[in-house]
């Protein structure tokens, strides 16, 4: 069973205790510990079990200005005790740098709401068993589909994070996750796909028929794709692609991006990015949210921050380090976004679909082809021809290329947002990029 | 070495005994200890940003039972948290009836040598030179608006204890500097990355002052694209540089030809062995001998040792690569390929140093060769989608070729291509064979491993390029 409260306040209050003794003016750290039983399954048997406990601990020493850090798996007192004197003495040895500080007493986390992010509910391999059969007899029903993998992971973790400035918290979370990825063939082609739900409650957890059936329906309507010629054309984000889009703006309002000059974004707070229709936020209190939490990896309360206003860009996601910096106050970013999405737009998924007389409906992209500091954008995609609101036929072996800074103020959303992730979209078109085919 | 039972109150042959037992009648399976120090010390934006140490201990047992795996990781290196693994272990196979295979390949050969990088330099001898590369930067171009630079450096100590007691270890160093430049002339910013490494110590590679070389490429890089226009969008010929370049050939065949992608039938490639995979003249092969690379190996992370394994010859597909699990289930041997992030992982077939071989030609001619078409010196990543064998990677440095001659550099854009034909697409082979500089890290089921690549300039007929201009 995961590690309780009591043990890992205590690694970690022995830790502060002695980096104290030691010499370090301030010092912070966090214990956790996670445990996870995943099951495996393919064509209908049994694959592969894998139970993980990992225990961690990470901790960072000040003395002054001076900063450094270590961590380790082993939270053996005598291992401790090494690593943090090794990690005092470092931060002798490490120039100093005028920004280095833990967050404002009074940042710091003081109220913590109950978010609902913990199920005792335990699931025995054997059941777990029991949802993959169902799964993969539903994937499997059609003679097209080749092969099946799918997967059942019940993860419970625990931490504390605890600092020299008082502050000391943590909570357990839990997760339950299903994956089925299926492979099907036919004389032209072979093609993949997926499907996958991850929930903090098992009871909420899609429908093992409903999760293996997608799948297979999701794959087998990628055979025999056609490559197409190159063009300008509208773009059509599927929701689990619309989310990457997402994830790229909030990495380019990263306080640190920002500070370093690094990011195309930079200088744009209180600019109009997108269109007006445009709103995004970042929300931490959603109950039993895959991204919730009461506070950031640094202590610092984590309040609800609409980071984008009818298209206009209200915030940068600030860090303590990054925040003193830009001398502005950390709004508890550090790690990153909570549970961010975009609010739903004003027409409807199939209204989205039939709004262009042609367009390419994008399932699934490949390589690392978003450049922050110039905002060029250049991946190679996977998905289907649209006429007149209905799929044509696959494509596949295209790029699909741009730049955010256009991007973004071209974007137009369905009203179909649904809390899947912790980062979230509704189906997203994009105008005006260019497609890289024959 | 490390002794993993030291400080423990399980003792090495208590160890050996749950080992036997847990393993009798399983096919195959083994307890790994692993043992790893690894530092990163940063300087970004002037300042040094990061000074961090880390030490990871843990042990992952693993049972198998014909096409069944299971494993179990931890990191305490107890009595009771070894007997809990055992458990989970038994509890998932319920009923074995194999035959352990004990017979594993032996070797004296060792391809690097047993150092601790780390402690090899001193920290303030490392924060010294981060230092001196920020000014040498900044002093040498006006446009430097951010200069990023890092030590990464590690020990890794693993033992592999089979059943019946027989034990491998093997203690690999392993290190990487890396700069990186941004430049900013009239409102535009580009960056330019370089770095080098391998399993020596840090001086190894900076010795000389070499550390100028890796900052002068890296800002060459980016002045370069500071001068870069849109890239063409569609499909044309394509020459690669020597080197670096070859991560093509790791994504869009290497990882079709691993083992488990092939027992499966998942890969694009998987019933295509013997057959004419590329033109005559290309031979890959996927070597883990060669000294202090970095993807080589002593031993993989099953024990066994690592060989220069033949993928393509001459254009015909001749082997897979392969760990314990999918050699026994594919009638076949080990190739030592058995790769794992560390001990939390299960063991996967993974590539080590993959290699096209030269040929005859020259850049010159390939080059001339082109009437319009884009000349690729250096990659960001890649990513291969194994089943429908379509890959993708994403220039970092790139020209236009127009009418035989290079012209200008053209911005960053991604190259998609199908794995099963591209390699028939190739017209011409270099005789400048390269390796990379020591800084791939290979992705695959979200484990991480280090991996070497090279090869010789080649062209290739027909490529998709994802640039914005039609």
């Amino acid at each position: 069973m995961v590690k309780d409260q009591e043990f890992l306040e205590k690694k970690a209050s022995y830790c502060l205790g002695l980096a104290k003794k030691l010499g370090a003016t301030e010092s912070s750290v966090v214990v956790n510990n996670s445990v996870s039983e995943t099951v495996n399954f393919r064509n209908k048997k049994l694959d592969e079990s894998n139970r993980s406990d990992d225990l961690g601990i990470s901790i960072t020493t000040y003395i002054g200005k001076k900063k450094s850090s270590i961590s380790s798996s082993n939270l053996l007192d005598d291992n401790l005790n090494i690593l943090i004197e090794k990690c005092v003495e470092t931060t002798k040895n490490t120039p100093e740098d005028e920004f280095n500080s833990l967050p404002d007493k009074d940042l710091l986390a003081k109220e913590f709401k109950d978010l609902n992010l913990y199920d005792d509910t335990h699931i025995e391999n054997d059941q777990k068993i029991d949802y993959l059969k169902k799964l993969e007899s539903a994937a499997s029903n059609d003679k097209k589909i080749v092969n099946t993998e799918s997967s059942f992971t019940q993860n419970k973790s625990n931490f504390i994070l605890a600092n020299s400035r008082g502050f000391c918290a943590g909570y357990k979370t839990s997760s339950f996750t299903a994956s089925s990825v299926t492979v099907a063939k036919d004389e032209k082609s072979m093609e993949r796909d997926y499907e996958y739900s991850s929930k903090c409650f098992l009871r909420d957890l899609d429908d093992a028929e409903e999760l293996g059936k997608q799948a297979a329906d999701q794959t087998i309507r990628k055979l025999s794709p056609k490559k197409i010629g190159s063009e300008k054309i509208a773009i059509i984000f599927d929701k689990r692609i619309a989310k990457g889009v997402l994830s790229t703006f909030a990495s380019s309002i990263s306080s640190s991006a920002i500070s370093r000059g690094t990011s195309f974004l930079k200088d744009k707070v209180n600019q109009k990015i997108f269109s007006d229709t445009i709103n995004v936020l970042d929300k931490p209190d959603i109950l039993k949210g895959l991204g919730s939490r009461n506070f950031d990896s640094e202590g610092v309360k984590t309040d609800t921050l609409k980071l984008v206003d009818q298209g206009i860009l209200k915030h940068y996601l600030i860090d303590t380090y990054n925040g003193k910096k830009l001398n502005l106050k950390s709004n508890g970013r550090c790690g990153g976004t909570s549970n961010l999405y975009f609010e739903n737009g004003n027409i409807s998924f199939k209204d989205l679909l039939n709004s262009k007389s042609k367009s390419l409906y994008i399932t699934e992209t490949i390589g690392h082809g978003s450049n922050i500091v110039t905002g060029d954008y250049s991946v190679g995609a996977t998905g289907f021809l649209v006429e007149n609101g209905e799929f044509k036929y696959p494509i596949n072996e295209i790029t699909i290329a741009g730049n955010f800074i256009d991007m973004f103020k071209n974007i137009t959303l369905a009203n179909d947002l649904e809390f899947k992730y912790a980062t979230n979209s509704p189906t997203m078109m994009i105008e005006g990029m260019v497609v890289a085919g024959k | 070495m490390s002794n993993f039972f030291e400080k423990s109150d399980l003792s090495r042959s208590e160890a050996e005994n749950i080992i036997s037992d847990t393993l009798q009648k399983c096919d195959d399976g083994e307890l790994y200890l692993e043992n790893s120090k690894s530092e990163s010390i940063l300087l970004d934006d002037n300042k040094i940003k990061n000074s961090s140490y880390n030490s990871d201990l843990g042990f992952g047992f693993r049972a198998i039972s014909d096409e069944v795996v299971a494993y179990s990781h931890s990191n305490e290196i107890s009595k009771n948290s070894l007997k809990q693994s055992s458990e989970n272990l038994k509890s998932t196979l319920k009923s074995v009836k194999g035959t352990y295979n004990h017979e594993i390949p032996k070797s004296n050969k060792k391809y690097y040598e047993n150092i601790n990088p780390i402690e090899q330099k001193s920290l303030n001898e490392k924060i010294k030179i981060l230092n001196e590369v920020n000014n040498y930067l900044r002093s040498k171009d006006d446009n430097i608006k951010q200069v990023t630079a890092n030590f990464l450096g590690e020990q890794k100590s693993v033992e592999i204890i089979r059943s019946g007691g027989e034990t491998l270890t093997d203690v690999r160093p392993l290190i990487r500097f890396n700069v990186s430049v941004m430049l900013e002339k009239n409102g535009r910013k580009e960056t330019g990355v370089y770095g080098v490494g391998g399993r020596q110590s840090y001086d190894s590679y900076l010795k000389d002052d070499n550390w100028k070389s890796v900052c002068d490429e890296a800002l060459r890089i980016a002045s370069v694209n500071l001068e870069s226009k849109p890239a063409p969008a569609g499909e044309m010929k394509v020459v690669l540089g020597p080197g670096w370049p070859a991560i093509l050939i790791h994504e869009a065949v290497g990882h079709g030809l691993e083992g488990d992608f092939n027992r499966k039938k998942t890969s694009a490639f998987h019933n295509l062995m013997g057959q004419k995979v590329a033109s005559e003249g290309v031979t890959i092969v996927d070597d883990g001998t060669i000294d202090n690379r970095r993807g080589s190996l002593t031993i993989d992370d099953e024990g066994t040792p690592t060989e220069k394994t033949v993928l393509i010859e001459n254009g015909i597909l001749k082997n897979f690569m392969q760990d314990r699990l999918n050699a026994r289930l594919m009638k076949t041997k080990s190739t030592g390929s058995g790769r794992r992030e560390n001990y939390r992982h299960i063991v996967l077939p993974r590539m080590r140093n993959t290699m096209m071989l030269s040929g005859n030609q020259t850049q010159d001619e390939m080059i001339k060769a082109v009437d319009k078409g884009i000349f690729a010196v250096s990659f960001g990543g890649g990513q291969v989608d194994i089943t429908s064998g379509k890959f993708v990677f994403n220039c970092t440095e790139a020209y236009e070729i127009v009418n035989g001659k290079i012209g200008s550099p053209i911005k960053g854009a991604t190259l998609i291509g199908d794995g099963p034909s591209i390699l028939k697409e190739v017209s011409m082979v270099g005789n400048d064979m390269m390796m990379d500089p020591g800084i791939g890290t290979c992705g695959k089921a979200g484990q991480g491993v280090p991996v070497g690549v090279a090869q010789p300039s080649i062209l290739i007929n027909k490529m998709t390029v994802g640039g914005t201009k039609l």
